[in-house]
């Protein structure tokens, strides 16, 4: 159908929210389209920030703050019990 | 607190999966990787960190031993940038786990005491005796120099586990007290953050030399073996 073939090429920003669902069911979720989307994520981010000619310290610091910010996520069950409270 | 300090230690799994491969796995996004002539300026700066330490490393060995530098270049980059990437807060450092240091210290130490025993059997046997021991000496110096060569994978292994978690656990610990002193006393509370600082910088130096003595050792029994 056209509006299919529309779908396929639209990107996220671009879907209205009505197919919204159908464009989410359409994406390629194999092993390999995952990897894809990790790749092409990778070198959105590479190309952008670390491989120009004067890139600066931003790039490698955005990839460390969110290593941080990942790790605080997956360690909040044990740092909860740390808050200033009166009574824990 | 005693519960809360060893609990960075444990190896992180989430639903069961081990996380622990990705952290593992973590470095490697940072060190890209290209096949121009001229690079971006971090390629640029972790090409010329990465020459500057095989010249100095690999400089000792003949021919064949140089055949490790790809080994002994990645080791070092490993063992640093893990170590480094431990002293971001709430991060978890493979490296103070003795399973692993185990996994890097053995089969290295192993590959180059093989290769030794392979290639130049007289002269890695004769490394158990000293030059100019006195005859009454040599059965006992054989067991002495024995248990020496045996010992070096656990020295290399537990020498780093050690170090890491050591200054992990001082961190925590010199942290803590800061935190708990500035509501009693804020004098001793500043003294505490000095030392804090001071202990930082400490362990960035820590986390690189580490790196440094096991990739060195490990090319220095290279270099008796090859």
């Amino acid at each position: 159908l056209a509006s299919l073939m529309n779908l396929m090429e639209k990107k996220l920003l671009e879907v209205k929210l009505g197919e919204l669902p159908s464009w989410i069911l359409m994406r390629d979720f194999t092993p390999s389209g995952i990897a894809g989307a990790f790749q092409r994520g990778y070198y959105r981010y590479y190309n952008k920030y670390v491989n120009v000619k004067k890139g600066s310290i931003a790039g490698l610091s955005m990839v460390l703050a969110a290593y941080v910010f990942l790790n605080y996520c997956r360690s909040y069950k044990e740092l909860k019990h740390e808050r200033l409270r009166k009574y824990h | 607190m005693n519960e809360n300090l060893f609990t960075s230690f444990i190896t992180p799994m989430m639903l069961g999966l081990p996380l622990v491969t990705l952290i593992i796995l973590f470095p490697s996004l940072l060190f890209p990787s290209s096949n121009r002539l001229i690079n971006n300026r971090l390629i640029s700066l972790q090409q010329w960190a990465l020459q500057l330490m095989s010249k100095q490393m690999m400089s000792i060995h003949n021919t064949k031993g140089q055949t490790w530098t790809l080994m002994l270049m990645s080791l070092i980059l490993f063992i640093g940038s893990t170590n480094l990437l431990g002293l971001l807060p709430h991060s978890f450092t493979p490296t103070t786990q003795l399973s692993m240091n185990l996994g890097m210290a053995i089969p290295l130490w192993a590959g180059a005491v093989i290769t030794g025993f392979r290639n130049k059997t007289k002269a890695s046997l004769a490394h158990f005796l000293p030059q100019g021991t006195p005859t009454p000496l040599i059965p006992m110096l054989v067991i002495i120099e024995t248990i020496s060569l045996f010992i070096q994978p656990m020295a290399l292994a537990v020498r780093l586990t050690a170090n890491i978690t050591a200054g992990h656990l001082l961190i925590h610990l010199i942290g803590g007290a800061t935190l708990a002193l500035t509501s009693i006393s804020p004098t001793t509370a500043l003294i505490t953050f000095i030392i804090l600082i001071l202990l930082t910088i400490l362990e960035f130096a820590v986390a690189m030399i580490q790196a440094y003595v096991f990739t060195l050792l490990v090319s220095l029994y290279l270099h008796d073996n090859t």
